[in-house]
Formats: C-alpha cells, sequence, structure tokens
C-alpha cells in the first residue's frame, strides 16, 4: 500500500547540507500498526512528513496505492492528502477560532462533502471519540486528552488510509498519553492502519512492528 | 469546498478579530461615505443651478451693455471698455427678427418706496408688459403693466407680495396710491409669491413702466434687454439677429454681450462637473489608502496564522482554496464597508437636505455605483499579495514550532 525506495531528504542549512533521510525504504502493508522510534533529529518526522505528502524526497519513489505520487503537483498532492491521509501532531493545531465539531468539519469541507453527510459522519465521529459533551467547545477550553482525540476524530473524517501520528502523546502526561494510544489501537483494530512516531520505548512495545531510525537512515525493522 | 462554507469561514475570521474588523470598515466606510456625500454636494449644486436658469424663463437671451472678453463667462464676471449704452430703441428694433417672439427691456435700481406712514427699500424695475410672459411671473391679484408705448408711461405700479404685505398689511394694496422717490404710482397688480431665483427675489421688487423708471432714475441706459426666442430651436438665430441688429445700430461696434441661457448653463455644467469630479476623485483616494490597509492587516493574519494556513494544507487544502479564503475575507470586509460607507453618505446627504431644502442633494447613480465597486475591487487588489504568500507557504514549515 505505501511503498517507499530509496528516499533521500537534505536540508540546506546556511551553506551546509544536512542529510535528514538516507536511502530509506520501507513498505507498509494494509492494517499494519507501525512505530517509528529513535533519538531525536533522527529524521523521524522528516520521513512521517514525506509519507503524508506534506513534503516532498529529494531522491528516491514513493508509490501510495501503486500510484507513483512523485511527480505530482502541489494541488495534486492536496488532493490525495485530503482522501487517504490523517494526520495526529504532536502539538494538535486547531483553527482555534473554531469549536470542536467545527475543526473535525475542516477536512470535509475543504473535501467539499455536502452538509447533509457531514452531520451524519460528524454526528458519528462526535459519539465514537466520545466528544457529543465537548462538541461545541473551543480547543482552549478542551483538556489535552480531549484535544488529541478531536485531531484524531478529524484525522479519521475522510475515511483515510493511513493515519499518522507524530509524537502523539509528547505533549500528554503518562495517564492521558495511555488513553490517547488505546484509541488509536481502537482505529488499528477496527482495520486502520497507524503510523506512530515516538521515542518512548513502551509505545514501540504496544505497536506490531517497530522501525528504528539513526542518523537519517532505517537502521532495524522488527515485527512481532 | 462551497462558498457557503468560504463565507462562513470567512465570516468567523471576521467576528473573531472585532477590532481588526472595525478598523478595515471604518477605512473602506470613510472612503466610500466621502465619494457619496461628495458627489451628492456636487450633484445638488448643478440641479440647483440648473433649476434656478429654469425658473428664469425658457428661451431666453439676455442683452447687456459691454463687450465680454471672455465667451461664455457669468455675466457677474464681465471686463469690458466703456460701452455704448443700451437704449429703447435698441430693445424695440430687436423686435424685427423673425426669430424674436418678445422684447423687454430693463432698467434697475432702488427706490424709497413709501405708502403713508410706512417705507422701505426696493429694488425698482422699469419695464414694459412683456416681462411677465418672458420672466414667467404670475400675478396674484390685479393686472401686470398695461400695453402701449413704452416711450410714455402711465403712473401705475406692481408689486411683489412681500412689499405689499410690509407697506398696506392686510389691507388690500390694489388701486392704493405709492410713493417712489417723487413719483407716486397706483398698484394695479400684486405678484404671487415665487421666491428667489438667481439672487434676485421678485417678492421684494416693484416694477413701474419703463419711461417712469427713466425718469425715476435720470437715465436713458439699459440695464439689460431680456428677448425670447420664438422657440428653443430659434435661439441661435435669434442670438445671431439681436448681435447683427444692435451691431448695424451702433455703428458696426460688437460693444454688447448676448447670453443664453443653454450657453450659461453648459459653462455651469461643465464647471460644476469638472468640480465633483475632482473631489469625488480626491475622496477616492481615500479608497486607495484603505486598500493599503488591507494589504498590510492581510499581510499580518498571513504571518499570524501561518500555523492556522500550514494546518489547512495538512488536511489537504489546495493553494487555489488558501487564496480563496482570504480573498472571501477581503471580499466581505469590503462588502461590510461599503454598505456602512453607503449608509453614512446617505445619512449626510439627508442631513444636508434638512439644512438646505432648496438645494437637491443627491448622489449621482454612477457614484453610488463606482465608490462600492472600487471599494471591492482595491479589497481584492491588495489581497492578491498576502493571498499569494498564505497559499505559498510550505505546510512542514508553517506548522513547525521553530
Ligand atoms: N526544515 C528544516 N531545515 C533544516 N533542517 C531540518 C529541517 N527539518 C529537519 N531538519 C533536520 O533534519 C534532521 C531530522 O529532523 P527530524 O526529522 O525533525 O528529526 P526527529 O523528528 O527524528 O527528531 C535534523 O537534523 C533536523 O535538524
Ligand atoms: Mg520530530
Amino acid at each position: 500500500m505505501i511503498r517507499l525506495s530509496g528516499i533521500e531528504r537534505t536540508f540546506l542549512v546556511g551553506s551546509e547540507e544536512v542529510h535528514a533521510l538516507r536511502a530509506v525504504s520501507l513498505e507498509i502493508a494494509r492494517g499494519e500498526y507501525l512505530s517509528i522510534m529513535g533519538p531525536s533529529g533522527s529524521g523521524k518526522s522528516t520521513l512521517l512528513n514525506i509519507v503524508g505528502l506534506l513534503d516532498r524526497p529529494n531522491a528516491g519513489i514513493y508509490e501510495l496505492d501503486e500510484r507513483d505520487v512523485t511527480a505530482l503537483t502541489d494541488d495534486e498532492l492536496a488532493r490525495v492528502r485530503r482522501e487517504k491521509i490523517g494526520f495526529v501532531f504532536q502539538f494538535f493545531h486547531f483553527v482555534p477560532r473554531l469549536t470542536a465539531v467545527q475543526n473535525i468539519e475542516l477536512p470535509m469541507i475543504l473535501a467539499g462533502i455536502d452538509p447533509a453527510e457531514r452531520r451524519q459522519r460528524l454526528a458519528r465521529l462526535l459519539a465514537e471519540y466520545g466528544l457529543e459533551e465537548r462538541a461545541g467547545h473551543r480547543p482552549d477550553q478542551l483538556s489535552g486528552g480531549q484535544c488529541q482525540r478531536v485531531a484524531i476524530a478529524r484525522a479519521m473524517s475522510m475515511g483515510p488510509t493511513v493515519i499518522l501520528a507524530d509524537e502523539p502523546t509528547g505533549n500528554l502526561d503518562r495517564h492521558t498519553g495511555q488513553e490517547v494510544l488505546s484509541v488509536l489501537e481502537k482505529v488499528h483494530h477496527k482495520g486502520g492502519t497507524v503510523v506512530i512516531v515516538t521515542h518512548y520505548p513502551e509505545i514501540g512495545a504496544r505497536s506490531h512492528r517497530r522501525l528504528r531510525m539513526l542518523d537519517g537512515a532505517g537502521v532495524a525493522d522488527e515485527r512481532d | 469546498m462551497r462558498v457557503v462554507d468560504l463565507l462562513n469561514f470567512a465570516w468567523q475570521v471576521v467576528r473573531g478579530s472585532l477590532a481588526r474588523t472595525l478598523l478595515i470598515l471604518l477605512a473602506m466606510g470613510i472612503g466610500v461615505a466621502a465619494v457619496v456625500m461628495v458627489t451628492a454636494l456636487g450633484e445638488g449644486a448643478r440641479l440647483y443651478v440648473a433649476n434656478q436658469f429654469g425658473s428664469l424663463g425658457s428661451n431666453l437671451i439676455i442683452v447687456l451693455p459691454g463687450r465680454s472678453e471672455t465667451a461664455g463667462a457669468m455675466p457677474g464676471v464681465l471686463v469690458g471698455k466703456t460701452p455704448r449704452d443700451l437704449t429703447l430703441e435698441d430693445a424695440l428694433a430687436l423686435k424685427r427678427s423673425h426669430a424674436v417672439r418678445r422684447v423687454a427691456p430693463l432698467i434697475i435700481g432702488a427706490g424709497d418706496v413709501r405708502a403713508g406712514a410706512r417705507s422701505r427699500e426696493s429694488p425698482v424695475l422699469g419695464s414694459t408688459a412683456e416681462l411677465i410672459d418672458i420672466r414667467q411671473m404670475d400675478m396674484a391679484q390685479g393686472s401686470f403693466l398695461p400695453e402701449g408705448d413704452p416711450r410714455h408711461s402711465q403712473p401705475v405700479c406692481v408689486i411683489g407680495a412681500t412689499v405689499a404685505s410690509e407697506l398696506f398689511g392686510t389691507r388690500p394694496a390694489l388701486g392704493e396710491w405709492l410713493r417712489v422717490g417723487d413719483r407716486r404710482f397706483r398698484v394695479i397688480g400684486v405678484l404671487k409669491i415665487q421666491g428667489e431665483s438667481l439672487g434676485s427675489n421678485t417678492d421684494e421688487i416693484v416694477i413701474v413702466p419703463l419711461a417712469a423708471a427713466q425718469a425715476l432714475f435720470n437715465t436713458e441706459a439699459l440695464f439689460r434687454i431680456l428677448v425670447e426666442a420664438k422657440s428653443r430651436d430659434q435661439i441661435a438665430d435669434a442670438k445671431a439677429d439681436v448681435e447683427e441688429i444692435i451691431r448695424l445700430r451702433h455703428e458696426g461696434e460688437r460693444d454688447v454681450t448676448v447670453i443664453t441661457q443653454d450657453a450659461v448653463l453648459a459653462t455651469f455644467d461643465r464647471i460644476l462637473n469638472a468640480l465633483t469630479l475632482t473631489v469625488a476623485s480626491i475622496a477616492a483616494i481615500s479608497l486607495a489608502v484603505a486598500g493599503i490597509l488591507i494589504m498590510n492587516v492581510m499581510l499580518i493574519a498571513v504571518t499570524q496564522r501561518r500555523r492556522e494556513i500550514g494546518l489547512l494544507k495538512a488536511l489537504g487544502a489546495t493553494g487555489r482554496q488558501i487564496r480563496l479564503v482570504f480573498f472571501t475575507e477581503a471580499v466581505l470586509l469590503a462588502s461590510g464597508g461599503a454598505a456602512a460607507g453607503l449608509a453614512v453618505g446617505e445619512l449626510g446627504r439627508s442631513l444636508a437636505v434638512q439644512l438646505y431644502p432648496a438645494i437637491p442633494f443627491q448622489a449621482p447613480w454612477w457614484a453610488l455605483v463606482a465608490a462600492p465597486a472600487i471599494a471591492l475591487i482595491t479589497a481584492v487588489l491588495f489581497t492578491v499579495a498576502p493571498a499569494r504568500r498564505a497559499a505559498m507557504l510550505d505546510p512542514v514549515q508553517a506548522l513547525s514550532r521553530r
């Protein structure tokens, strides 16, 4: 479903080239629960951004659902991202003036889905992620755990091929982190593909496959 | 993305940052209101002048002594050498033209008018029976000056409504005698109230036969001659005839000025239109300033909302959608500003009408269309750069904490 081969990503910092990814190859099958682990600066986020089509590799080939997406234009990428990718960020990222339910609705609005269909899906999502009572609250009135549940509901609103979570528990206390993790695992149990970037070994242990990164390269790929 | 959703999204932004929104509404509103009010003033003045000339009488040609150096100038600003006098004979000669219907010679002076113990200072007009038709005056009571040879006069007069009430109070004025200077006149008619017309108020005048005025003011020279052409089409012919007849009588000298109402009106029209346009464009510049304000506010918004733009892109917004979000916001603000401006402009206009009911203040339609249109266009134009900048933001960079 996702096939990366020979992905390179370099950044120019001043006159110096920083190799964030070096010849990374990776295949992710439908329904997998994968964690990407490694020390800070090892290229985890860069890899996730490329998988999520937010960033482009300097070299290499990325096939998503058997389609080469490395050559698509920005707008084509945006459309693919809208249909197939669900993002969950460490710092949540909401439109602050909109309520929880309005934030969950955003991807569907961008996709031009008709309002009746949107309402149906929203009702289902709110119920599924236990957000009915918080639907009308703005993000700054929500706890960290609630914020991340809203973010997951938003990521799921378009029925994506894969959920990409970049340190989703990094900004939460231990207990809330566990709770958010179990929400993501629920997505996986229902057949969803989940990729989590983390540097907590316990989270890695809960996943079914661990990709370890060091200095921009995958050094180990272990499955249970 | 649906239009309703775009509008809704922009509405949330506009409602969310109230101070910013009010600032832009104010700037846009002032610009639009300024254009509307300024053009309403200009158009009002133009219509006022046109009405005033209209009330002078139709197909009117005015002959005055002295050569005007600048064609089409106003009667008040004539410059000339000491001219030959205009005489009653000149006036009577004008009737020879086939294009001329009526001629009224005119002498004007100020006189001490008294009846019994009451007296007042009044403008005194000496003229002939035809004046009433040329100036389109109406009688309230009695009749106007009698027809007959203007070289001889009867001791009769016609007075304005104000003069009648001041000299005779509620008593009927008809048939009473009054004195102007050392001469006695019997009142044979009272004019209907007409009010001001180009600076002269017919309610306050006393009209006597021409010969009487000549004796009263001890002069043969006419103040001017009023000529009425037979029709609108014949005004030009009548004017040419008048010039030719006077030239022949004045030994070939072109020493009079002949003004047609049309020419004066056209001049006024030109001047006032130019004035209105000039002032309106100055007001329109304030709209451009409002546009620049919008650009700055939008540029700030792109910086402030960097994270939000990055998020929208991560959620699948295309560059076009991001641009549309900003344009919708600008259009919403500009429409609000334009609507507020139109409302304030209308308020100002009705206030002006209350203060000066005589002047028909009314913004011309082109101003009512152009002002909001300019507001919208500047808003959109000045949003192009910020919107493009937003659309080109790199989502990873925009979302990063760095
Ligand atoms: N936009 C950028 N500009 C320059 N260097 C970058 C940029 N993004 C990432 N890097 C560099 O690439 C490397 C990998 O970064 P990142 O993928 O964020 O690591 P991780 O998420 O594993 O901590 C780091 O050395 C980082 O400094
Ligand atoms: Mg990272």
